[in-house]
């Protein structure tokens, strides 16, 4: 029996729905736990990081302003598609994070898992955060909670693929649109779940996924002034202090890195991060100029 | 119709439902006959035509069926948040991909348009089961303390105007807080509920979690009345709501009713008129008025009464009665016979009364039950007409002076499920909302619903809320 | 017209007070009522009808920097031909072209009963003097247009001076002598329904024949919503005065099926009276291969190809 020789993968970013190589033309080398060569990554640019935020931007109007039931029905359907290639994302996890195949495959479900929990979200969160205001007058008072733009987010750096999907499925289920930054030891799951967002019905730039050295990227992102707040859980402590200085120059939101267990509850907490609370007042008034009879 | 564009018949395909000749009771997963072996026939509203003939429960039958369910309540209510979540979003799915199947077979089955149960009742039975899958594993945060547990056995019965989507508000909310269900579709409908059956087959879920059985009165007061029944969920008149609520008395069962109603519809002179017509059309001729929250009760401002009564009738001209599975039809036939008999005996009650009747020219198919889109005008609060339900095609129109009068009579009815207020000034809005004694207030629209909404009455319209957040309380201890 | 309504034009002020005081709209309800006549299924008999109605509709556009003569010559022979494998298929009920290009239509479908149609006001910006937009009225006309499609003046509207957008109007009708006037609101830029509304009854108080969406040059041409509210203005002003007006939807109309739309709303809401292309319109230009494409459809059961209708 002869040996079948196997198509290897070109690893590509996700832009604004599209699949493009590094601006730059650079990749680097992508090796397994035991340092045996995976595939070439792209390496991306501060150009790169420009061109995703453009893209998150543009697409940040439809998402947002689409109902909470569709974004609903569009997380669980990543759950499908994922579902569906299951041993593949099993077999790119333990090859990345040096699991055992049963290990990486409870830490795939889990993933699928939490898409469906974030599914839910979507039409739920403004029901456990907003709500009506008994304020002391003749006004209607309602806050609701909105999402706040464009998020980057550094990814973790061990948990490249359960880890990912932890901090990236909350910042999208409420609207906001993402720049990914995958973990740079272990991108390639990364990088495929962006070809299973763009076959899930994710507008284009909704998420858009760069691979490479994660400080490189990081900084251009925390000083931009079209990116409205940052999630720095990849990042360590000094790269997280410096991210956050410069996120400070236009007040970006930041959540800090934290250790964090994905396998436990997410909890609500990563949703609430980057959701502003609108307040609307509206006079009551009364039935009749007669007014106070009432 | 004068129009030289007289639409051709566009009816939708029967063929893409497969009706049985004969259904069981879905009991433990299983279809079964009934203990006595007593069968009925549903029909066809609007052509009288047997669709199938199904398999009546019995009070033995309940029995069985709350035993069931309550075999099934220990696993099912210990499964984990997630894994209960997932079966509801298969159901929802799995709705969405038949849901041309179960638009047709309802339309059959109520004779309500093709149109509605196509864009209203599906969507809206797909959606309330995914909003109440994704609160499976997320009851903690619901705002009822930690680890809120369900109930146990669930007994629901639900009525003929919309059976999927009464199914759904009643099934969905139960089985994501985790408790089973015995669930009585209404006589002349039950065939929705029992391809929801199938469905429950394709989703995987484990048997006995929801069991159907179709029958009368009868087997629906067995149910509620079943001493191993936790919780009692009856959607329908407000007579069986008391009849229900005295009969509960003295026992630890929790229940929720949603009743009869009598809207008022209430436009103000600075209404969007054009819309404000939409709206009351909607309100009372959507599903042939066969609606617990229809607006009924059409209040005018005494100023713009002629004009917009003048608009109104030009518009109920262009409505389309006939055959429910052409596309275009916009008023369907009447549920049933006793039914029409009950709206035609109030119709002619309202104009012996007194008030004015008017319709627009509209031919009547010769088989079926069919009510012509009925107006009555010169109607005060002391007419039958304004004061019962019809649950028809029938508006009665009265006239208001100021805002406060408008309020008054709006309340002054048993009655507080819904009302709908018309103007463009935000202000008066809130002010006649604050003051309405109702449990849903449309402003500047009509007969809108979303899971996440919640529904219920005042007074005799029943209690408890389904739909939203506030909906998951009635199936919870708590 | 103009005196059934003297007391509303006698000044600025009563003429803002009535155009205020006509009754909103809401938009969600609006789009809800177009979104619902948009769901009528037409089909057999009462698409074929459908399909001719509204191929005898199209005033049939060509508005570029780029028409030449030989570009408006050949669509004269498309509007009188449309179909040169069906003799029977309907004429078109215009060709509409630029001041200059109104001689050469002429000639391109004498004899025909096709219209000349002919934009001008400065079309389609509008922003020009009076006299500079009159001139150009008198021009198409004197070159024989025997329909005029002018824009009012939207900076005026926006800034809340109506009474010159009237006066404007009436100056063009005016002009126009016996040639029918469709006035264009441009209603991507009035952006709101309230406004499409009063511009409405501003056109039709002056002398407007039709009253028409769009110039085609913007972003939102005409849409469902948009022409349902024109429908409803015009039904409204002929029951109160006697008069009909006619409404063209114009620009981004392409497909047979978004045509078929159009002619849903006008029989549901102005009604039959208007199903003439004597009182509505389409302003299109590939709409109507797509609509001889479906007539093909319907008369040999098979799907047509854009080889099979003519390029022009």
């Amino acid at each position: 029996m002869s040996e079948r020789l196997t198509v290897f993968k070109t690893y590509k970013l996700y832009v604004g729905g599209k699949f493009p190589r590094s601006e730059s033309g650079r990749v680097y080398e992508v090796t397994d736990a035991k340092g045996r060569w995976l595939a070439n990554a792209p390496l991306s640019s501060r150009k790169d990081a420009r061109d995703a935020v453009v893209a998150a931007r543009k697409a940040f109007g439809g998402w947002s302003g689409a109902t909470a039931y569709n974004r609903g029905q569009v997380l669980y359907r990543i759950a499908e598609m994922l579902e569906g290639r299951r041993e593949q994302f099993t077999r790119e996890v333990a090859d990345a994070e040096g699991l055992s195949k049963s290990k990486a495959a409870a830490v795939v479900d889990a993933a699928i898992d939490r898409w469906v929990w974030y599914a839910g979200w979507t039409d739920k969160i403004a029901q456990i955060v907003g709500g009506a205001n008994p304020v002391a007058g003749p006004y209607l008072n309602l806050s609701t909670p909105e999402p706040t733009g464009v998020v980057a987010v550094v990814a973790p750096q061990e948990s490249s693929f359960l880890g990912l999907v932890s901090v990236l499925a909350p910042v999208i289920a409420t609207g906001n649109t993402a720049v990914v930054i995958a973990s740079e030891k272990a991108p390639l799951p990364a990088l495929s779940l962006g070809e299973v967002l763009a076959t899930s019905d994710v507008p284009g730039g909704v998420v858009n996924i760069l691979t490479g050295k994660a400080a490189e990227i990081a900084a251009p992102l925390a000083a931009h002034q079209d990116v409205n707040a940052i999630d720095l859980t990849g990042a360590g402590a000094d790269l997280a202090r410096d991210l956050e200085i410069a996120a400070a120059d236009n007040l970006k939101r930041v959540l800090r890195p934290q250790p964090v267990d994905w396998s436990a509850d997410p909890g609500t907490h990563r949703l609430t991060a980057f959701l502003e609370t609108k307040t609307v007042w509206h006079p009551t008034g009364s039935l009749g100029a007669s007014g106070s009879a009432y | 119709m004068t129009s030289p564009f007289e639409y051709a018949p566009a009816p939708e395909s029967r063929s893409v439902v497969d009706i049985a000749p004969s259904y069981g009771l879905f009991i433990d997963g299983e279809f079964t006959e009934a203990a006595d072996g007593k069968v009925f026939k549903t029909v066809s509203p609007s052509t009288e035509e047997v669709l199938s003939e199904v398999a009546q429960a019995s009070s033995e039958d309940v029995d069985r069926a709350v035993k069931a369910a309550r075999r099934a309540f220990e696993k099912w209510s210990a499964l984990p948040g997630a894994e209960r979540a997932k079966y509801l979003f298969r159901i929802a799915r799995i709705i969405q991909e038949r849901s041309r199947e179960l638009a047709v077979l309802e339309t059959l089955d109520n004779g309500k348009p093709i149109k509605e149960t196509r864009d209203a009742d599906l969507p809206l039975v797909a959606a309330h089961f995914f909003y109440y899958a994704g609160w499976a594993d997320k009851l903690d945060h619901a705002g009822y303390g930690p680890n809120p547990a369900p109930l146990g056995v669930a007994g629901q019965v639900i009525p003929w105007n919309f059976p999927l989507l009464m199914l759904a508000w009643k099934i969905a909310p139960a089985l994501a807080t985790g408790n089973t269900v015995v669930l009585k579709p209404a006589e002349t409908t039950p065939l929705s509920a029992l391809f929801f059956a199938d469905i429950c087959r394709q989703a995987g879920l484990p048997k006995g979690v929801v069991n159907i059985l179709p029958g009368y009165g009868d087997a629906g007061a067995a149910l509620t009345a079943h001493p191993d029944v936790n919780k009692v969920a009856f959607t329908g008149s407000t007579a069986v709501g008391k009849a229900i609520a005295r009969q509960v008395a003295g026992t630890d069962k929790k229940v929720t009713l949603e009743l009869g109603g009598k809207g008022a519809n209430i436009v103000f002179d600075d209404a969007p008129i054009d819309q404000a017509v939409e709206g009351i059309v909607t309100g009372i001729f959507f599903n042939q008025g066969q609606v617990c929250c229809a607006g009924s009760r059409l209040l005018v401002q005494e100023s713009i009464q002629d004009e917009l009564l003048d608009s109104l009738k030009r518009r109920l001209s262009t409505l389309r009665l006939g055959d429910p599975l052409d596309k275009n039809t916009d008023i369907g036939a009447i549920n049933s016979a006793e039914q029409l008999a009950r709206i035609t005996a109030l119709a002619e009650t309202g104009e012996a009364e007194g008030a004015e009747r008017w319709s627009p020219a509209c031919e009547l198919p010769t088989s079926g039950y069919w009510f012509a889109p009925t107006l009555f005008t010169n109607v005060t609060q002391a007419h039958t007409i304004a004061r019962d339900e019809i649950f028809g095609p029938v508006l009665s129109v009265l006239s208001f002076r100021t805002p406060d009068e408008a309020v008054a009579k709006a309340n002054n009815t048993q009655y507080g499920l819904s009302a709908g207020i018309w103007t463009e000034k935000g202000s008066r809005i809130l002010a006649v909302a604050n003051k309405l004694r109702a449990g849903v207030v449309w402003a500047n629209t009509f007969n809108k619903f979303d899971p996440t909404s919640p529904f219920g009455g005042y007074k005799e319209s029943g209690f408890g809320r389904e739909g939203g957040r506030h909906g998951l309380e009635a199936y919870l201890d708590v | 017209m103009s005196t059934a309504f003297a007391d509303v034009t006698a000044s600025d002020s009563t003429l803002r007070r009535f155009l205020h005081g006509l009754p909103g709209v809401d938009a969600v309800g609006l789009e809800a009522r177009a979104a619902s006549l948009g769901t009528r299924s037409i089909k057999t008999t009462a698409k074929a009808y459908a399909i001719d109605l509204a191929i005898s509709m199209i005033d049939l556009t060509t508005l570029e920097g780029a028409d030449t003569p030989g570009k408006v010559r050949a669509l004269g022979a498309k509007a009188v031909n449309p179909d040169p494998t069906d003799r029977e298929t309907p004429r078109t009920a215009a060709v509409c072209v630029y001041p200059d290009m109104v001689a050469t239509a002429k000639e391109a479908v004498a004899g025909s009963g096709v219209k000349v149609a002919s934009v001008a006001t400065a079309f389609p910006a509008g922003r020009a003097a009076i006299e500079v937009k009159l001139g150009d009225v008198r021009e198409a006309v004197a070159a024989g247009a025997d329909e005029i499609d002018m824009v009012i003046d939207r900076g005026a509207f926006l800034s809340g001076d109506y009474m010159t957008v009237y006066e404007q109007i009436r100056a063009v009708k005016e002009a126009c002598g016996t040639a029918r006037l469709k006035v264009i609101f441009e209603t991507g830029e009035l952006s709101t329904y309230d406004n499409i509304k009063r511009a409405s009854w501003i056109g039709m108080i002056a002398g407007a024949d039709f009253i028409k969406t769009s110039t085609g040059k913007v972003g939102v041409n005409a849409t469902p919503p948009n022409t349902l509210l024109m429908l409803e203005a015009v039904r409204d002003f002929r029951a109160q005065t006697g008069v009909q007006i006619g409404v063209k939807p114009a620009g981004g109309i392409r497909s047979t099926k978004d045509a078929v739309k159009f002619l849903v709303l006008v029989n549901e809401t102005a009604g039959p009276d208007w199903l003439d292309n004597h009182w509505f319109r389409f302003g299109a230009s590939s709409l109507l291969n797509d609509l001889l494409m479906q007539r093909q459809k319907l008369a040999t059961g098979r799907y047509s190809g854009p080889d099979y209708v003519t390029v022009d």
